[in-house]
């Protein structure tokens, strides 16, 4: 990374993930590293790194995290979150970061797509009369083909 | 013992496997699973695009066990972790149940917040017990060597789940496969995750992520993997071939769910736990026990 330009930092980006549930306590961290010492993508791919993107935050760089690729490689796995001897939920930390990152209109592909099925038909894998068939041939139950409900849920 | 059978999206499109096999099992236990054919997704898929919009469906989903008074057994780890993190989160506090409720008044629906989600590996070694398990099991499955995969969700966040394993070092999915006679192995990377999540981000880096578990298990001379978690068996079962042509290597590693290996010491057939369905085949390693 080059060096820091104060002027592209936001000095409330910080604040801003504190207000939301789970930034609570980002403000504790130490830099102790345990978090990227646990994370199984941080030992395969150098461009992830957790305590790095946390010190980031604490330093203003939104841009930079937001427009990242790298914030999407977190995989949800809670290593880093179950040790942080400062109890900061870094794994909520980095969930919030992808939402932000959204909310700014940046997001990849593959998230889009699952969104978009997710809100129009209730499910990732709608459930059509050729999978039915198949349930029905398995001796299990079948399930609906529609969803009307999600449709309301997010109108 | 009745609880309301969240199936979520992967399992009765893409696991019908793990449905059968769990199925199969909870009858045999007496664990009645009652179908829910209203239940939506889980929302965990939602969480890291929008995660006010991953709560509603949650607590959607909550909303109708509530309103037939049952608690939650879900087969998928995501789906348990996404819900139960609901159930928690709603359950400390009424300000944010409040606005969730809002949201939920436009389909009629209520949460009051008392519903419990548990995985069904949980609800076998907590309320049906070893010893009943136990006495159900015809078959000995000592001769098989068993490398178990915990994943991510089933264990964590450990506060949304009371702490129930110790998430540094579990034993509960130990302790269930070693009623069937199988040896349960160590190996290194036990506690890791299989990557599933990064498959719609990056695909590349999400194979490499469960190659790197393949390499240890195959390494620790495993017959099998056993998991819990439809997700991981799409990355370790369904993704195997693709990751030895990527990478050059060979694993012929067949994946089970735990439902399989009961099921199988219990004395049904392959057909009925759907072993036909495993996408690396199982029949020659678990032929001798059906004979």
């Amino acid at each position: 990374m080059t060096e820091i330009d104060v002027n592209k930092t936001d000095p409330y980006f910080a604040r801003d993930i504190m207000n939301q549930p789970g930034g609570e306590k980002i403000w504790a961290c130490f830099s102790c590293r345990t978090c990227t010492a646990s994370c199984p993508i941080a030992a395969i791919n150098h461009t992830f790194n957790p305590a790095r993107i946390i010190r980031m935050a604490l330093y203003g760089l939104k841009q930079d995290i937001l427009r990242s690729d790298f914030i999407w490689f977190c995989s949800n796995c809670y290593a880093c979150q179950e040790r942080c001897p400062q109890g900061v939920r870094i794994t909520d930390i980095m969930t919030l970061l992808k939402n932000m990152a959204i909310q700014g209109g940046y997001m990849p592909s593959g998230i889009k797509s699952q969104m978009d099925i997710i809100k129009g038909e209730g499910r990732i894998y709608p459930i059509d009369d050729f999978d039915n068939k198949k349930r029905a041939k398995a001796g299990l139950p079948p399930l609906p083909t529609s969803c009307e409900v999600v449709k309301a849920l997010f109108s | 013992m009745t609880y309301a059978l969240f199936l979520g999206c992967t399992i009765p499109a893409r696991s019908r496997n793990y449905e059968l096999s769990a199925r199969k099992v909870a009858q045999q236990l007496g664990i009645e699973l009652v179908d829910m054919n209203d239940f939506v997704c889980c929302g965990f898929p939602l969480k890291s695009a929008d995660m006010d919009a991953a709560e509603r469906m949650a607590a959607y989903n909550l909303s109708l066990a509530q309103k037939q008074n049952l608690d939650i057994c879900a087969l998928c780890s995501s789906c348990t972790s996404a819900l139960a993190e609901t159930a928690h989160h709603l359950s400390q506090d009424d300000g944010r149940r409040a606005l969730v409720n809002e949201q939920l008044s436009k389909v009629g629906a209520v949460y009051q917040g008392d519903i419990r989600v548990r995985h069904f590996a949980r609800i076998l070694l907590e309320e049906v017990g070893a010893e009943r398990i136990r006495s159900h099991l015809h078959k000995d499955l000592s001769d098989l060597t068993i490398a178990v995969h915990y994943g991510c969700h089933y264990l964590k966040p450990s506060a949304v789940h009371n702490h129930f394993d110790d998430v540094e070092d579990p034993r509960s999915l130990d302790t269930l496969i070693g009623l069937t006679g199988a040896k349960v192995i160590d190996y290194p990377g036990r506690r890791n995750c299989c990557g599933g999540p990064l498959l719609p981000v990056e695909e590349a880096l999400a194979a490499s992520v469960s190659k790197e578990k393949l390499d240890a298990v195959k390494e620790a001379g495993a017959d099998a993997i056993c998991l819990v978690c439809p997700f991981c068996a799409v990355m370790y079962d369904g993704n195997q071939k693709s990751i030895e042509s990527q990478y050059g290597v060979e694993y012929g590693l067949p994946v089970l769910y735990l439902t399989q290996l009961l099921g199988v010491a219990m004395g049904f057939d392959r057909k009925e736990l759907g072993l036909n369905m495993n996408v690396v085949k199982t029949k020659a390693l678990l032929k001798r026990y059906f004979e």
